[in-house]
């Protein structure tokens, strides 16, 4: 069964986000890294970049496959983590700390109540797995 | 995971060491054990083990055998001359088409072949459609390990003292009604071992207590991609020749007398040239080739037929089906983008280290 901490909202495409702060810090959930197995490379946003929330704005390669990394709300990218270029394992690792990707200056907070809480996601994880 | 995948005798103790299983060729196997990548490491450094019971095993007796096999594969079966000898050999259709990429071992008064999951049925229908008298082919349900890797010998030796790290690559010995062969699909030293289903769990519990390293199917795609081997299915299939293939080495044209299925196909194109080969790529730059993806070379389109990132080497490598003319600056497609890709001659990797040679 994978963690889904309680103080974290989801995307449905798997992505957490965390509101502290300087911003929204955002990374994908322990049941996307164990999904996706070994990660080889992140492609992050650059900073600065304007995004809406829904929109595709990084990537992540594993041993698997290469997946979409989603904008969970909209803003400004104020900082990704450099440290992933040579450390993408630190995804896999450690998905709620270090492994975070970006953090987002929100155009509006109240965007992060529109993603789920942690036991709608655990939910739709759980049916997943089916 | 669905029931209607079928068990190996190892899948018990697969789970209990924490295997995250997945469909494969109509089996339930182990992907990983946690960490691919480590796990792919560890057959490097020191040894990994491998549930790989869902290869076909088939054998073939009596005094028709050795005629059958002469006809139905590329390499002349012949050459086996001693008990427990392999061939890394090819089974071609009429047009020199691969059915399947096998082993065939001397096995007591016959032979023993262990062809591929996925090609079951297409290997155990033409053997039976191509025998004449005086031939048996018999379906083994039997478990297989591999045991992978620099210590790999002496592990197995520490734990059974057969003498099989004596074993000569490409040669099989019996111990009891086990075979050890030494043969194996991650360019490392190694011991493959088929066994009754009933011995399997013990040995694969003596082997992990002795310092292997359980590996899965992720694993083993990664070893056998960096060691230069290709896989049926992706990289050749029975629309692709041994030519385009790049396994002309493996079939043997002498004696010409010997009449092989595929043979007049084969000589045919060789006579005239194939238009296209498997090569092998690399990326230096970010990102990872993966089969399917688009190929773009001044003398033509091609396409990658398998492709991984490769832990040894840290960027990612490819096989590509290219006109057989490529040369010079390649472009991949990936994800939308036209990446750089450089041409190689694999292997990739050999004794852990860097091993192509640069093509152009």
């Amino acid at each position: 069964m994978s963690n889904t901490p309680d103080d974290l909202r989801y995307a449905s495409t798997h992505e957490w986000a965390r509101l502290d702060d300087d911003g929204i810090v955002v990374g994908i959930s322990d049941y996307a890294q164990d999904a996706l197995g070994d990660v080889v490379y992140v492609e992050l946003p650059e900073v600065g970049q304007e995004v809406q929330a829904g929109e595709e704005i990084a990537v992540v390669e594993s041993v698997k496959a290469a997946s979409d990394i989603y904008a969970p709300v909209g803003g400004v990218v104020e900082a990704v983590n450099e440290a992933l270029d040579d450390g993408p394992e630190t995804v896999n690792q450690d998905p709620y700390g270090n492994g975070w990707f970006f953090r987002i200056a929100p155009n509006d907070e109240s965007q992060l109540e529109e993603l789920l809480n942690a036991e709608a996601y655990a939910e739709q994880c759980a049916a997943e797995q089916e | 995971m669905s029931d209607s995948h079928r068990k190996t005798a190892l899948h018990d103790a697969c789970l209990a060491a924490g295997a995250k299983m997945a469909p494969f060729a109509g089996w339930s196997l182990p992907l990983h054990f946690g960490s691919q990548i480590a796990e792919h490491r560890a057959v490097r450094a020191a040894a990994g083990l491998f549930d790989v019971s869902h290869m076909a095993v088939f054998d073939v007796d009596g005094p028709g055998a050795l005629p059958l096999l002469r006809r139905v594969l590329a390499g002349d079966a012949a050459r086996l001359t001693n008990e427990g000898q392999a061939l890394y050999t090819l089974m071609l259709n009429e047009s020199a088409g691969i059915i399947d990429d096998l082993l065939a071992y001397r096995h007591g008064d016959g032979y023993r072949l262990v062809a591929n999951a996925a090609n079951r049925q297409a290997v155990g229908g033409w053997l039976k459609d191509q025998r004449r008298s005086a031939v048996t082919v018999t379906e083994r349900d039997l478990a297989m390990l591999a045991l992978q890797g620099p210590k790999a010998l002496a592990l197995f030796e520490d734990v059974h003292g057969a003498g099989a790290d004596r074993l000569k690559p490409f040669h099989a010995m019996a111990l009891g009604d086990w075979m050890v062969a030494r043969t194996g699909y991650t360019g490392e030293a190694g011991l493959e071992i088929i066994l009754p289903n009933a011995d399997a769990p013990g040995l694969w519990s003596c082997l992990i207590a002795a310092g292997a390293a359980p590996a899965g199917l992720g694993a083993r795609d990664t070893l056998r991609l960096e060691a230069g081997l290709k896989l049926h299915g992706q990289d050749m299939g029975a629309d692709t020749t041994p030519l385009e293939a790049g396994l002309q080495w493996t079939v043997h044209r002498q004696p010409e007398e010997r009449p092989f299925i595929g043979r007049e196909a084969l000589a045919a194109q060789a006579a005239e040239g194939a238009g296209n080969r498997i090569f092998g790529l690399l990326l230096q730059g970010r990102g990872v080739l993966r089969g399917g993806q688009r190929v773009f070379t001044a003398a033509g389109e091609g396409v990658i037929t398998s492709g991984i990132f490769s832990p040894t080497l840290g960027y990612s490598i490819a096989f590509a089906r290219l006109p057989s003319n490529a040369a010079g600056a390649m472009e991949v497609l990936i994800r939308g983008k036209r990446q750089q890709a450089r041409l190689v001659r694999p292997p990739f990797v050999r004794g852990g280290r860097p091993a192509f040679q640069e093509l152009n």
